[in-house]
């Protein structure tokens, strides 16, 4: 049977006919939807876990248990997982362990473009590259073998192109794969200088059969064509390279890319006139080119930015470009923007009329930066708000503490704003903490954390009281709005601020788009009273504009959440009854 | 035959659900198929792309400028937005609603004027079709994306029947009858 399925959604269902049994990971564009369609099949035991830490170690263990175990993230997750994974390549595994990670090429969704691979080199682990959904089907399965085969973690590196995008697929039976039995073995899981030191030298061993491997295994390919042109390629790429080139070149396709195969590129580059390396971000393929002492031809002509496409291989390669027409006029872009409904927009509202620094966090909050509200003043990675809001109070010094914020939500604080909490009380901090409380991860489509009190597959549990956590760490200062309410969340950011001590203050409603939240009738404009004075304006709803000098409301768009309706000093918008 | 159809609009309005019905269309003719879709931050409230390729053999998941034979747009400016991708003698299938964006919200870009009528003075062959009427026509608001496929289907040579079939096989029951009625009033649309 073949279906349409996502490289994510393949990825799920590689995991499951592997007999995978325990998958942990942490929600991030674009790699989310793995763990969430593994979750719907009951053989497989899945779960969000707090961070990607957490959920990296979660699958180790599950490996020593003997179980073939996967934990998936964004790129960025992989620097919160790097501790734990560096050490892993040492331990090895029992059962097959194989960690996906998803690279953002072009930056749809994320605050860098590091290139995973780069990580892959650090801790000497293998790296698979899917180009389509079938391969990430194929592939996951693969990575459980090969996993066992080298005793070592495996990583399962995707880009965006490759996790969103949809191509039949055929399905297949689950192989259920028991438990390897698990055998005491300090000298392979316990990592102390004596036992590591001798792990190592064996990393090193496998690393020179895995590049042997390479040169002849099922995820390495030569297709001979034309070879005046010779390209090398991997993941997405090699599609943009066989859309653009098609049979005017010749391409080695690598699906394993580290280590690299030496010989097998040796071979390729002997065969063509020209050689060209087309690989999206890091130089990493091209660089060994050039170690091997290879003529070759990579980055000189493609970007070490952003995303590439099969019109960018034609046109850096054979200097094409298809005719096409424009629009006349420079159009206006259209950011992303908070929805209408957004509890975020009364808070950052609060914010901006208390004029104070903010220090932002990863989230749909983040979009508090742009303009109209435009309060955040800076954002580097999941938790830095709160420790980043330590520091900047500590430069200031003890007379400015009352003029910064910090802003994060509630699955990014328990991720790792909690211990930058710690910090700030335990060494004497006077910083003011918002976390932003929606009841749910929002940006990346609505997932479970531990304070929500439900698990990925729905069932209820635990929840983390913020409240009485942060008393716990030693928050004397504890206070929670709605930030619906405008006057009243600036008169507790105002009162907070002004003491000398460290508060937590709860901005506390749920995501607009929850489906559990009822909302009101919207809004309507009366055009007598309404003055064209644009207050309205400055909170950024997408459901207003000014049409004809007054202000107009988008039925379609309107929650009837009523934060406008508060800014208006001529009681221009009227609620269902009074219409 | 290859089949490249670019479909466009506002994170929110539905274009994923449009993607996933011609991807499944496709893929019912037998044909090789690739869709390639937005997720994450662009999806709140952001210009999106989606593209969908079908034919013998299909690499790229993704369409260049100047290659789609068909863009579907949900929204007038970003029809102006994704022009450049129509190929020469394309077809442009454009809603007629318009959607500020912020920064012409906040007053730092105008949205311009008689977007579509410039499109099609360029030469475009664009049919123009006010889809959210149609769609509370058909009992459900929701279904613009339903309604502008079936305009669309015209231009793309397949049989009625596939389509209906597709949509039953990808809408929930509850909705069903809405947008069948949504794709024949598109289908049957004369601009």
């Amino acid at each position: 049977m073949k279906e349409l399925l996502i490289g994510n959604a393949a990825i799920a269902r590689g995991l499951y006919e592997a007999g995978c049994k325990v998958v942990s990971s942490y929600p991030g564009t674009p790699s989310t939807e793995i763990t969430e369609f593994a979750a719907e099949y009951p053989e497989v035991y899945a779960e969000w876990a707090p961070n990607e830490k957490v959920a990296c170690e979660v699958a180790i263990g599950a490996s020593i248990a003997g179980a073939r175990a996967f934990c998936a993230m964004k790129h960025v997750g992989l620097n919160v997982a790097a501790d734990p994974l560096y050490t892993a390549s040492y331990t090895g595994v029992s059962g097959g362990l194989v960690i996906g990670v998803a690279d953002d090429p072009g930056m749809f969704s994320s605050q860098n473009e590091q290139d995973t691979r780069r990580h892959a080199i650090g801790a000497k682990l293998p790296v698979l590259e899917p180009s389509d959904s079938e391969e990430c089907l194929r592939f996951t399965k693969l990575a459980f073998e090969l996993s066992e085969e080298f005793d070592t973690p495996v990583i399962l590196r995707i880009t965006t192109r490759v996790a969103h995008s949809r191509n039949p697929v055929e399905l297949n039976e689950r192989v259920e794969v028991p438990n390897k039995p698990y055998e005491k073995n300090p000298q392979k899981f316990v990592m102390m200088p004596a036992m590591a030191k001798v792990r190592h030298e064996i990393v090193e061993e496998r690393q020179k059969k895995l590049a042997a491997y390479g040169a002849d295994c099922p995820f390495n390919r030569v297709e001979m064509a034309d070879t005046k042109i010779g390209v090398i390629t991997s993941g997405i790429s090699y599609q943009y390279v066989k859309e653009a080139l098609g049979e005017r070149a010749s391409v080695l396709k690598l699906g394993l890319t580290n280590p690299l195969p030496d010989s097998l590129i040796l071979d390729f580059a002997a065969k063509v006139d020209k050689l060209y390396v087309v690989e999206e971000l890091e130089d990493i393929i091209e660089t060994r080119c050039r170690v091997l002492g290879l003529e070759v031809t990579g980055k000189e002509i493609f970007s070490l930015c952003g995303e590439y496409s099969h019109a960018a291989v034609r046109k850096a390669i054979l200097g094409e470009e298809a005719e096409s027409v424009a629009f006349p006029e420079a159009i206006p872009g259209r950011p992303p923007v908070l929805c209408p409904g957004c509890p975020h927009r009364g808070l950052y509202y609060a914010l901006k009329q208390a004029k104070v620094y903010v220090s932002g966090d990863i989230g749909c909050y983040t979009l508090g930066a742009l303009a109209p509200l435009a309060s955040v003043d800076s954002c580097v990675c999941m938790g830095a708000s709160i420790s980043g809001l330590h520091g900047f109070n500590k430069a200031e010094g003890d007379a400015n503490y009352n003029k910064a914020v910090a802003v994060i939500s509630d699955s990014t604080f328990i991720h790792s704003g909690v211990t930058g909490l710690i910090n700030i009380a335990y060494n004497k901090g006077i910083s003011t903490v918002i976390v932003l409380d929606n009841s749910i991860t929002g940006m990346t489509g609505h997932q479970q954390n531990p304070t929500t009190g439900l698990t990925l597959k729905g069932d209820p549990t635990a929840a983390v009281d913020l409240e009485a956590l942060a008393h716990a760490v030693g928050i004397a200062n504890v206070r929670v709005v709605d930030p619906n309410e405008l006057e009243a969340t600036a008169a507790v950011i105002k009162e907070e601020l002004a003491r000398p001590e460290p508060s937590l203050i709860i901005s506390r409603r749920p995501c607009a788009l929850l489906k559990t939240v009822k909302h009101a009738a919207p809004l309507s404009v009366d055009a007598d009273k309404c003055r064209g004075c644009k207050a309205c304006m400055k909170i950024g709803c997408p459901a207003i504009s000014i049409r004809g000098g007054k202000a107009v409301v988008d039925h379609t768009l309107c929650v009837g959440c009523g934060v406008c309706t508060q800014l208006c000093r001529f009681d221009a918008f009227k609620t269902k009854e009074a219409r | 035959m290859k089949h490249n159809i670019i479909i466009v609009g506002v994170g929110g309005q539905g274009t994923l659900l449009a993607s996933k019905l011609l991807g499944r269309v496709f893929m019912d003719l037998g044909l090789d198929v690739k869709v390639s879709e937005v997720h994450g931050m662009s999806q709140r409230g952001g210009s999106v792309i989606t593209y969908v390729r079908a034919g013998e053999k299909v690499y790229s998941p993704i369409i260049a400028e100047g290659e789609a034979d068909i863009i579907i747009s949900f929204e007038q400016l970003e029809s102006a937005r994704w022009l450049s991708y129509l190929k020469k003698g394309g077809t442009l299938v454009s809603n007629t609603q318009q959607i500020d964006p912020m920064p012409v919200i906040t007053g730092a870009a105008v949205y311009p004027e008689k977007v579509l009528e410039r499109i099609a003075a360029l030469g475009v062959n664009i049919v123009a079709a006010d889809a959210l009427a149609l769609a509370a026509e058909a009992g459900n608001v929701k279904s613009v994306n339903v309604v502008l496929l079936g305009i669309a289907a015209k231009y793309m040579g397949l049989p009625e029947q596939v389509w209906q079939d597709a949509i039953t096989a990808t809408v929930p029951p509850k909705f069903l009858e809405a947008n069948r009625k949504a794709f024949t009033l598109g289908y049957n649309y004369e601009a």
